[in-house]
């Protein structure tokens, strides 16, 4: 019994990722809170689509299950659970049933490598960066699947849009990853790193984001990148191999009830890893604003009080619509719902200002809050953007993007390689 | 394309162009349930994987037989049903079912009747376009517009609502003239619903004129050209888009449309874009028409003598009017009894809708979609 509690308690001061560490049980630990976190995240981000969405075009969006509509994707998860399961009678039922689940492993596992903190990652593989794409374009193979087993015309051209979509902007987006890897060799060893929690300590090394390296040079890749991962998750406007108004639902037309949820799950998680890859790679990860310009155990306390501060904001915008509610008696259940609900987010917020908390949940916060700016402009190019055509996309992917990924490429090895020889002349 | 010979025999597969390399053709069923169809429009595309070799439209889903119908209700009881033809455009259609029975009747509405009638339809003109629009922009993948427009077209229907009752089927006119006297505080709120809409128009084009991947989408998309509009009888804002400056209620001036001073706005290419820029031009010349005619407005009788009991003399008459979505001609012949003897509706929708398959050959599914968007088919109509 000891051994177990020392077995346990030894991670707890050491700075490695529990993969790292080689501690399997919190490593456990951390791939169950990945999961129940991803989870939650798919949930919320389900239910303030509808709600951004929503006041983008001058309507309420869901108002009716719970206050303001929090229980809406509760409400349809349900729904979705308790669906008849239909499977086309001329569909090809081992594949059909395989295909959502391979999307949705492949969404989920990428996840293993994302850092959410020099600690906070379930491992850290010295090849993340290659795992991750590597792994999330699996995906392709389960839409394949999907729109080949479902025997039906939709699906089908819904499949393959969406295959050679993925497959052309991952050419794209390579090189701009690639562009970004090269950065990180620009130490005094001179060698750069694949690992993702490597990634970002180099962005930490040296001073600036990557975004911000030779500029506009990592500007231009982020943007390539930027373009790329809308395309890869088959998102608006990019949104091809779903488009409702020309392939009814695309290559999940014949799917219903749970098998359609974990697509559903699977597009939104992918979502989530590809702006993980972003942050990582050009927005510093998990490192807040200015971590060496505005380094000091001043400012650290200063920037500790960010995630508490953030969580009453959204308790105390809670507690206005709680005030604003309508006085009827038939709102009080609602009322009383909001106004726990704010209860439960100030509470966090209080529990975010205890040092050890917030000083170990510092980069969680800051690697998710970069990740919302992500989610949230997915929503508003939905709410802005009409939609490509099929060849207009494959010219953006081939002609335009993939010529400025090889030029960003040439041209960052090329500063760096100058930046380097000046270095020597000069300190020699 | 302009070749008859080709462009008229598309029922027939074997005229259509050939797959590449001898593929399979690929057969999709869009619709009848579809949702970019607008309604229960069946296409039958030929692809080669996403090119179109060519289609077909299956139509009479929503086939009521509402000219059938004409022929057993007598002149007035008749007037609710081509409210129902095109729906969201019933006031156009009632203008056209009375204008043609007034000529038949050889009476005239008073002006007053007159100009409530164009300031009505015209109000209906920016309704239908604005509906047009929502959906268009829906169907290319734009989902905010639709939410614009319908806010907007709701005033329309207020104003709809508080002189006639009904929002949609509004059946607003009667054979002589108008059944309701404009209700209190009637010009100062049409007055107001243009100083609000103008502005709106604006936040529309701000949405879609200059967006980038709007005009991708919709530039040389969907061309027809002036010759093909005409042998195919194609009208309204399609043609117009083409390139020919007609427009019925310029070379066949109803109504009191000569006493108003308007433009008819026309494109050059005959693409998607040229009709989305006609249509967005129509509905600011629709304001200005309003505008006139609100000034205008006369007082005096709003309903002509007719008899109550109509026995129109035997005889036919062919009446057209410029519907929102083209030429709306009625062909009623009179036999000398209360029934007509033949009720023949010349509907735009369907007309326009011939024109699909020339302007989607060798383009892609996407492009189908936006073309049957463009060309503002509502199946109502096509069915009647």
């Amino acid at each position: 019994m000891h051994e177990v509690i020392q077995y346990i308690s030894s991670y707890l001061t050491s700075d490695k990722t529990p993969g790292a560490a080689g501690n399997m049980f919190w490593a456990f630990v951390y791939i169950m809170l990945v999961f129940l976190g991803l989870s939650v995240a798919v949930i919320a981000m389900n239910w303030l689509e509808r709600k951004i969405l929503a006041h983008m075009q001058v309507r309420l969006g869901p108002m009716r299950v719970g206050p303001h509509g929090l229980l809406q994707p509760i409400a349809d998860a349900i729904k979705l659970l308790l669906k008849e399961d239909i499977m086309p009678a001329e569909a090809d039922g081992f594949v059909f049933w395989m295909a959502p689940l391979i999307v949705v492993l492949a969404a989920f596992t990428v996840f293993v490598v994302v850092p959410f903190g020099p600690t906070h990652a379930v491992t850290d593989m010295n090849i993340g960066i290659l795992f991750m794409l590597g792994v999330s374009s699996l995906s392709v193979l389960g839409i394949v699947m999907a729109g080949w087993a479902s025997n039906s015309h939709y699906p089908l051209i819904g499949a393959l849009r969406s295959s050679a979509q993925m497959v052309s902007y991952e050419v794209a987006m390579g090189l701009a990853v690639v562009s970004a890897i090269l950065m990180t060799s620009l130490n005094a060893s001179g060698t750069g790193t694949l690992s993702m929690i490597g990634i970002v300590q180099a962005q930490l090394a040296q001073g600036e984001w990557f975004i911000f390296k030779f500029f506009p040079l990592g500007l231009i890749a982020f943007f390539i990148f930027a373009v790329a991962m809308v395309a890869e998750t088959n998102r608006a406007p990019f949104d091809l191999a779903e488009a409702e108004s020309e392939l009814t639902a695309g290559f999940h037309t014949e799917y219903s009830g749970f098998r359609w949820s974990l697509f559903f799950l699977a597009e939104y998680s992918a979502m989530i890893a590809v702006s993980s890859i972003a942050v990582t790679l050009w927005l510093g990860g998990w490192l807040r604003p200015f971590p060496n310009w505005l380094s000091g155990e001043t400012w650290n306390q200063i920037f500790n009080l960010f995630p508490g501060v953030t969580f009453l904001f959204f308790a105390a915008i809670c507690f206005y619509n709680t005030v604003r509610m309508p006085k009827h008696p038939l709102f009080r259940i609602q009322t009383l719902g909001l106004a726990g609900f704010g209860v439960v987010l100030g509470l966090i917020g209080l529990i975010l200002f205890y040092p050890p908390v917030s000083g170990r949940m510092q980069d969680v916060f800051w690697f998710s809050a970069k990740v919302a700016g992500f989610m949230y402009m997915y929503i508003w190019y939905r709410g802005t953007f009409p939609r490509y055509r099929f060849d207009q996309l494959m010219q953006m992917g081939w002609k335009v993007l993939l010529p400025m990924g090889l030029g960003v490429l040439i041209l960052t090895a090329g500063v760096a390689l100058l930046q380097e020889y000046l270095k020597q002349i000069w300190h020699l | 394309m302009t070749d008859p010979n080709t462009t008229l025999s598309h029922l027939d597969p074997v005229a259509h162009e050939k797959p590449f390399l001898d593929a399979n053709e690929l057969v999709i069923n869009m619709g009848p349930q579809h949702p970019a169809t607008h309604g229960v429009l069946r296409v039958i595309l030929h692809l080669d994987g996403e090119k179109v070799l060519g289609l077909e439209c299956v139509i009479g889903y929503l086939h009521r037989g509402v000219e059938k119908i004409g022929e057993h209700r007598t002149y007035t009881m008749f007037n609710p049903y081509v409210d129902r033809m095109d729906y969201v455009a019933a006031v156009s259609n009632g203008l056209g079912y009375c204008e043609t029975v007034e000529r038949l009747l050889n009476v005239e509405a008073p002006p007053r009747a007159q100009h409530v009638r164009v300031i009505l339809t015209e109000l209906n003109r920016i309704a239908s376009h604005q509906l047009w629009l929502g959906t268009h922009a829906l169907d290319i993948g734009a989902i905010t517009p639709l939410f614009y427009t319908f806010r907007d077209r709701e005033e329309i229907l207020k104003i709809y609502e508080k002189y006639c009752g009904a929002r949609l089927t509004t059946h607003a006119f009667r054979i002589g003239g108008l059944q309701y006297e404009t209700y209190t505080g009637f010009e100062k709120e049409v007055k107001n619903f243009l100083t609000f809409f103008r502005p709106k128009i604006d936040e529309y084009e701000e949405l879609l004129t200059t967006n980038r991947i709007w005009v991708e989408r919709t530039k040389n998309v969907g061309i027809i050209s002036a010759a093909d509009c005409i042998a195919f009888g194609v009208s309204g804002p399609v043609l117009r888009a083409s390139g020919v400056k007609w427009d019925v209620r310029k070379a066949q001036p109803y109504a009191n449309y000569k006493n108003f001073d308007f433009d008819i706005p026309i494109g050059e290419n005959g693409d998607t874009y040229d009709r989305y820029l006609v249509r967005m031009a129509e509905m600011r010349q629709s304001v200005r028409i309003i505008e006139q005619a609100v000034d205008a407005l006369p007082e005096g009788p709003i309903m002509a003598k007719v008899p109550k009991v109509m026995k129109p003399p035997a005889g036919e008459v062919y009446h057209s009017i410029e519907a929102p979505k083209g030429e709306l001609g009625y062909f009623i012949v009179s036999d000398g009894s209360t029934q007509p003897y033949r009720v023949r509706v010349r509907p735009p929708s369907f007309v326009n809708l011939q024109a699909l398959d020339v302007m989607c050959r060798g383009q892609l599914v996407a492009d189908v979609i936006a073309v049957i968007g463009t060309l503002d088919i509502v199946l109502g109509e096509v069915d009647r």
